[in-house]
């Protein structure tokens, strides 16, 4: 319980003026300095009849005559500054009331609603205490996730996990800002408080063995930490001979898997020009879709003129789709006939529970990783359908829910393709079907509007590029406000998560991954009650 | 009250002020020191405002005698009969009163009684009446024949030695004095500079 003490530390001023769509303004007690208060934190106010939650949007300098400003006081003096801090001159803070709580018992059960009014004049503004916070995201238990702490607090912010799976969630920031070790903390609970598989295509290695944090220490990957419920698959046996792992696969890919969407999808990293483009489509049509390939590569060795005549494919046109598809004959995971099929093996782990990382080893450019993983996605998105389609009209049990997820979105889901692949359909669609994607990106503004908007939870850590925060705060309300928190978060290990999953916008920062007391708690949960529990529950079932 | 505390007598008497002639010739209480005095019943405080002493006769103007005097005490010693002819008086404004043991900062109903003894207050009464701040709107408000500026500031570090950290108690003060004075900020930084030395 909250003592006397404990409120007259967190008081922090008084409601002054204000609106719901820009929030209101905040005087500040004279004994509170405007450099003790962050941007970001939580705000509970004390309304005559609620209790609402906000955010610190902004904090400002005023005075009560302007005329004080013209001819400052003498505050070199202490005393002068003493007295006229609070009085002549005052701080005053912005908070955006985003929740309230009635104050009578029905409005406590119901729980935190969205703000729908404002705090009456002078009401008490205070920090949120801990039992604020854990009113408004809940406390940790067997599907909620703890994520972080909200700044300058203890308490745990809690992510729902089941509920965060069941739209597609973004995570964005600059580079270098920690969106790896926050994905790796989001994927680790899915796989602890959720039932969902996952489907990742680690373009850099991160996520399935050991990565190393910023500071050059190696974190633990998924596959250490839950080794039965991941399985790793590799493009690259050289880099894992490296490494000394052993993934469960290794991955190769036909070119009759490959069809002239995946290329099409490629035409800026390789640097096709339209007329390639159909040029494609004309070659998949003389050859079939699942020769087209080889026996176009079989025509850049021999004498291809009497076709590219008949095709009407202008000589230049065929050099820049040679240039261009040579750049894939590269790939030793392409190969011409795949001897296993890689989408039926991950389809089979995912369907035993089992989460899979696809890791690119040594081909971490961009060709391989939007080649494999569009190619890879639009297999596994067709079966997905199938499989759900018939459970639906069998009345049977649906698959279990899955996540894709992909770095470097913009370069599948910009507006200029999202709406032919497979990415683009899964974000606006395939909810519907149990798929959902986790997408990870540094240029959220590269990314479809129509795409963004779909997007259930964001998590951002810092953005400084006016598109890319306008793109990420896109339909929210308070966008403006939430501009101003978004680009002031520290470059380190803080995120600003709204969206979805999550009652209101929220400022964490990180919980701590790589030490050996982190992995205690980041680990299955089979040890614990619950899990036992769970394992009762599918016994039974 | 004690006999030999008391300084002088209300010899003139209002609702906001009075003015007390003292027993002693040039024995006014200092400028913004805090008095008190007898109403019907109740005490009521006041803060000395201004002091002047002068001919008792007002048809008769004080003439210098002291030139060939070795000191200005040998012009007494000459002249025995100038302390009775001479005499000292101050103005002090209401401030408060005290009503069942309650100090209550604003103007009593009614004047305090003319010839009504007035004391000095000690640091223990001054410290009482200045927990509240209230009354200091009725200085900053007053019209005064001196600057009412002179008269706060002089009270409030008379005040601030009846608490046991002065400092706090004028900062406190300040501030109350920059809510009322929050229109006029070269009032109040002027104030404000002579409130500390």
């Amino acid at each position: 319980m909250s003592t006397d003490s404990d409120l007259e530390k967190r008081h922090l001023g008084k409601v002054i003026s204000g609106s719901l769509a820009q929030g209101v303004h905040v005087k500040l007690d004279p004994v509170r300095s405007v450099e003790d208060i962050a941007v970001g934190r939580y705000i509970a106010i004390s309304g005559q009849k609620k209790r609402f939650f906000g955010m610190i949007t902004d904090v400002s300098l005023e005075a009560v005559d302007p005329r004080a400003l013209i001819m400052p006081p003498d505050i070199s003096d202490p005393f002068i500054a003493k007295v006229v801090s609070g009085t002549t001159t005052y701080g005053n803070i912005s908070v955006l009331p985003m929740l309230t709580i009635g104050s009578d018992v029905a409005g406590t059960m119901e729980g935190p609603q969205p703000a729908k009014t404002v705090p009456s004049h002078f009401s008490e503004v205070e920090f949120a205490s801990d039992e604020d916070v854990k009113t408004v995201f809940g406390a940790e238990d067997r599907q909620r996730f703890y994520i972080g702490n909200p700044l300058d607090m203890e308490t745990k912010v809690c992510l729902n996990m089941e509920e965060l799976v069941k739209r597609s969630n973004g995570v964005f920031g600059k580079s270098g800002t920690g969106k790896t070790f926050l994905t790796r903390l989001l994927l680790i609970g899915m796989l602890q408080k959720s039932r969902t598989t996952s489907l990742i295509f680690d373009m850099h290695n991160e996520y399935g063995w050991e990565g190393t944090s910023e500071k050059d220490h190696k974190v633990k990957g998924l596959k250490q930490l839950f080794p039965g419920k991941v399985a790793v698959f590799s493009l690259d046996e050289d880099y894992d001979k490296r490494r000394k792992v052993k993934s469960d696969f290794t991955v190769k890919i036909g070119y009759n898997e490959i069809e002239p969407e995946d290329i099409q999808l490629l035409k800026y990293i390789l640097n096709l020009t339209e007329a390639s483009v159909q040029a494609i489509y004309e070659l998949a049509k003389e050859f079939g879709d699942d020769k087209w390939l080889e026996s176009t590569f079989n025509l850049f060795e021999s004498d291809s003129a009497v076709l590219i005549e008949k095709l009407k494919i202008h000589e230049s046109t065929w050099r820049n789709l040679r240039r261009g598809l040579r750049m894939l004959q590269r790939f030793p995971f392409l190969v011409r006939r795949a001897p296993e099929d890689t989408v039926k093996k991950i389809l089979d782990y995912i369907s035993s529970g089992k989460s899979v990382v696809l890791q690119f080893g040594g081909y971490d450019d961009l060709t391989a990783y939007v080649l494999v993983a569009n190619l890879l996605t639009r297999r596994i998105y067709n079966l997905y359908r199938e499989r759900v389609d018939i459970a639906t009209s069998a009345d049977t049990k649906k698959p279990d829910q899955l996540v894709i997820t992909i770095e470097e979105a913009h370069r599948f889901l910009n507006p200029d393709i999202a709406a032919q692949t497979t990415f683009g359909k899964i974000a606006r669609e395939m909810r519907k079907y149990n798929v959902t994607m986790l997408v990870i990106d540094q240029r959220p503004s590269g990314i479809d509007e129509e795409v963004m908007s779909q997007i259930g939870t964001k998590i951002t850590c810092l953005l400084d590029n006016e598109k890319d925060v306008d793109a990420v705060l896109t339909g929210v309300a308070g966008k403006s406000e939430l501009k101003s928190v978004l680009s002031k978060l520290e470059s380190k290990q803080q995120a600003l998560i709204f969206g979805h999953a999550l009652p209101m916008p929220v400022v964490v920062r990180v919980r701590e991954y790589g030490s050996a007391d982190s992995y205690k708690e980041l680990g299955p949960l089979n040890s614990g009650e619950s899990g036992k529990k769970d394992q009762l529950d599918d016994l039974w079932n | 009250m004690d006999l030999k505390q008391r300084i002088a007598e209300v010899v003139e008497t209002s609702n906001a002020e009075f003015m007390a002639q003292c027993y002693n010739l040039e024995g006014a209480p200092a400028l913004g020191s805090m008095v008190k005095t007898k109403s019907k019943d109740y005490d009521i405080y006041a803060i000395v405002y201004s002091s002047s002493t002068h001919g008792i006769d007002p048809n008769r103007r004080i003439i210098a005698r002291g030139q060939n005097a070795g000191s200005e005490a040998d012009i007494y010693k000459a002249n025995p009969q100038l302390s009775k002819l001479l005499s000292t008086d101050f103005r002090a404004l209401i401030v408060g009163y005290n009503k069942d043991k309650a100090i209550l900062q604003y103007l009593p109903p009614s004047p305090a009684s003319i010839y009504a003894f007035v004391y000095p207050c000690d640091m223990n009464e001054v410290r009482d009446f200045t927990q509240s701040l209230n009354f200091l709107s009725l200085l900053t408000d007053a019209r005064l024949s001196v600057s009412p500026d002179e008269v706060i500031t002089a009270f409030l570090r008379y005040a601030g030695q009846s608490h046991p950290s002065p400092n706090d108690f004028l900062v406190k003060a300040g501030k109350e004095i920059a809510w009322l004075l929050s229109n006029d900020i070269r009032r109040l930084d002027s104030i404000l500079k002579r409130l500390q030395k």
